[in-house]
């Protein structure tokens, strides 16, 4: 743990202080072998039906940015969850936390946006909750979603499936949605020209499961923390090292040219509409082909694969083909001072 | 782009052999440390070349001293301190300024100009300006003085460590122990200095002083020209990021830090005390110098225990070679500033080159 004994922005980064907090604080209170999978959702069975079972809180700020609001992403971002544990979404609750002063039509507005991300889904909201608390004590409104989603029956998916040779696909942009919402935050001038990638991902991932099977050997959606986590959390899992090419990495040009400016490494950055598929090396193509034909999966891409050999590390070859390694982020990146 | 490559590695190969040793070139700024890691340049470069990460980042080359005072003013009641991100994490005697935010009298700032603001926004409370960074910055911390002066805030306070780039490369060269054959000069800091500013250490030591831009490419190239004059044996102060850094740099921005600042002799993390190498506002400017307005007293101090950011900061070791690096001394945990700024050699060694994993 850090050296002080208080929660730190960083623990909420999605990199290692998140998951020393989650290991050392919540799983040792209240793991059990589901939770301790630390799986996108939790897979349940009740007679012979698997359901997948997901929650995820949302504390966006700005709640308004280009591409989407803190309503879309509520929705969307439990529904990737579901996606990519190979799950259909089936329904979700949403619960709301309004700070006293928050003005009825912002969440008007909030609430229609969810409605829309529903319904392209065609699945419901069905439960939900609302508090109050007063002024200062939130900031204008938090969101959590909890989802149900049925599993594929084609879907056979973990870590534990992954073997040396399978390659990994992103399906679209990487660092989109974190450099969005930093640009709105920081009032940089370039806002306009990116756009939040918020959005689901469920047609990708069902249609990949549907076509292939248990070739789809793992999912995951690199939000917090960007590739360079979701790519960390692979290898500490498989035992096996990942080597990726930069050349290969889809990567808008605005979006890079901000993040270069304030210093980030765009492999950190989250992302909100994206999945990253590890595939067998025999359906690579055909998966890649399928991602594509998906309305947001034109821009994917096959970046890399996992190592037949070597330590379980992520490996970055450069566009200038120099060599190095892709460690799992601190959690809180910090615009540098020059 | 490899036919590129190629030959300024060969360059560099043609210099290893007439020198007959290692080449040494010492990067002075941190975000040239930073796109050389992440370009995974030190891996694919010729054998004969070697870089040394240089007091190019603003945090790390920061005084010990000058962080506890910043501290200690955090714990103020009546103190709102406004710094940029890279500081928080630095650590002080007692503990960083991360660790002291969720009183939430931290504000990160990504513009000098946002003082101003918080200052206007916060009456009540005296906004502390933690002003560091080269010459790059420095422009910006005295559009602040003057606008706060005209403006008549009387409760923004200016605590000002600009450092000036060009006496610790001088500093480094007087130490009979550098290693360093050359300078790949930074790009940030040489737009305002302007190449020129780098003569006299050419005319003084004889070492070539090269400013690049920061794409891969663009360093390979200077670092290719480094080699090319050290073979011709003649050393120049030139600049390849010609189409933002010019011979004479910007004057209207070196006016400003003219008529703001005076240079002084000030402490270096690692080098101690350097020659009029420390901006300090002027005279004239006293009623927003924290220093004199805020009762801080700013004594330098000796570095944390068994911390050698200092030595890495001077080119004379590389960070695995301290002996808390990644063991006491992590960016969860960092000891040095070298580990804390995204910059810092440490920080760049243990994100990018450590092949052993972090549980």
């Amino acid at each position: 743990m850090s050296a002080n004994n208080k929660i730190l922005l960083a623990h909420g980064g999605g990199g290692r202080l998140t998951d020393e907090l989650i290991r050392n604080v919540i799983l040792s209170t209240l793991g059990n072998y589901s939770l301790n999978k630390l799986t996108d959702s939790a897979e349940i069975k009740i007679g012979q039906t698997n359901i997948c079972f997901t929650t995820d809180s949302f504390v966006v700020k700005p709640l308004f940015f280009n591409g989407g609001d803190i309503g879309k992403l509520a929705v969307c971002g439990t529904i990737n969850d579901l996606a990519v544990s190979g799950s259909k979404p089936l329904v979700l609750s949403l619960s709301l936390i309004l700070e006293e002063g928050l003005e009825i039509e912002v969440l008007r507005k909030v609430l229609h946006s969810a409605a829309r991300a529903v319904k392209e889904e065609n699945i419901e909201i069905v439960c939900g909750d609302t508090k109050v608390v007063e002024a200062g004590s939130a900031d204008k409104l938090f969101i959590n979603t909890s989802g149900i989603g049925l599993k594929l029956l084609k879907a056979d998916i973990g870590f534990e499936r992954i073997t040396a040779g399978d390659k990994i696909i992103v399906s679209g942009t990487i660092g989109d949605h974190g450099m969005t919402i930093m640009s709105h935050r920081e009032g940089m001038k370039f806002e306009s020209e990116m756009k939040s990638d918020c959005g689901s991902v469920a047609q990708i991932c069902g249609k990949v499961i549907e076509a292939l099977g248990d070739d789809i050997k793992f999912m995951r959606d690199p939000t917090r923390g960007g590739l360079a986590a979701t790519l960390n959390e692979i290898v500490n899992q498989i035992e096996l090292g990942i080597e990726i090419q930069e050349s290969q990495i889809p990567v808008n040009p605005t979006v890079r040219a901000a993040a270069d400016m304030l210093g980030f490494d765009i492999l950190e950055i989250a992302n909100e509409g994206k999945v990253v598929i590890v595939v067998s090396q025999q359906k690579a193509q055909k998966c890649l082909e399928i991602c594509r034909s998906c309305e947001n999966g034109k821009d994917a891409a096959i970046i890399g694969e996992v190592s037949k050999s070597g330590e379980p590390l992520v490996e970055l070859e450069t566009k200038i083909k120099g060599r190095r390694i892709v460690q799992m982020p601190y959690g809180r990146e910090l615009p540098r001072i020059c | 782009m490899l036919e590129r490559i190629n030959k300024a590695y060969s360059q560099i190969d043609k210099a290893h052999k007439v020198l007959g040793r290692r080449i040494n070139v010492m990067e002075v700024c941190g975000t040239h440390t930073v796109s050389v890691f992440r370009a995974g340049l030190r891996e694919a470069f010729p054998k004969g070349l070697k870089l040394l990460s240089g007091p190019g980042c603003p945090v790390c080359v920061t005084d010990q001293g000058y962080i506890d005072v910043v501290l200690s003013l955090a714990e103020r009641e009546d103190c709102l301190i406004a710094t940029y991100g890279d500081m928080i994490r630095v650590p002080g005697r007692k503990g960083s300024l991360e660790q002291k935010a969720a009183r939430g009298n931290i504000k990160i700032i990504l513009s000098a100009q946002d003082t101003l603001n918080l200052a206007k926004q916060n009456p009540s409370k005296k906004v502390l300006f933690v002003a560091v960074g080269f010459e790059t910055t420095a422009p910006a911390t005295a559009i602040v003085v003057n606008e706060a002066m005209q403006q008549g805030i009387k409760n923004l306070f200016i605590f000002s460590n600009h450092k000036l780039v060009v006496p610790a490369m001088q500093a480094l060269l007087l130490d009979k122990n550098n290693k360093i054959d050359a300078f790949l000069c930074p790009g940030h800091v040489s737009v305002i200095i302007g190449s020129d500013a780098y003569k006299p250490v050419v005319e003084q030591f004889k070492k070539p002083c090269v400013v690049a831009g920061f794409e891969p490419m663009q360093i390979i190239e200077a670092l290719a020209e480094i080699c090319r004059q050290i073979v011709e044996g003649k050393p120049q102060a030139c600049s390849l990021y010609s189409a933002v850094v010019t011979g004479a740099g910007n004057k209207t921005a070196q006016k400003i830090i003219d008529e703001t600042f005076d240079a002084v002799d000030g402490y270096w993390r690692g080098l101690g005390q350097i020659s009029k190498s420390t901006l300090k506002l002027k005279e004239k400017f006293s009623s927003l110098d924290a220093e004199k307005q805020l009762g801080v007293e700013f004594i330098p101090e000796e570095d944390l225990t068994g911390c050698r950011c200092g030595q890495v900061l001077c080119g004379l070791i590389d960070p695995p070679e301290c002996g808390l690096f990644a063991k006491q001394c992590t960016p969860d945990t960092p000891v040095g500033p070298c580990m804390v700024s995204s910059e810092g050699a440490c920080a760049a060694w243990f994100k990018y080159a450590r092949r052993k994993r972090q549980k």
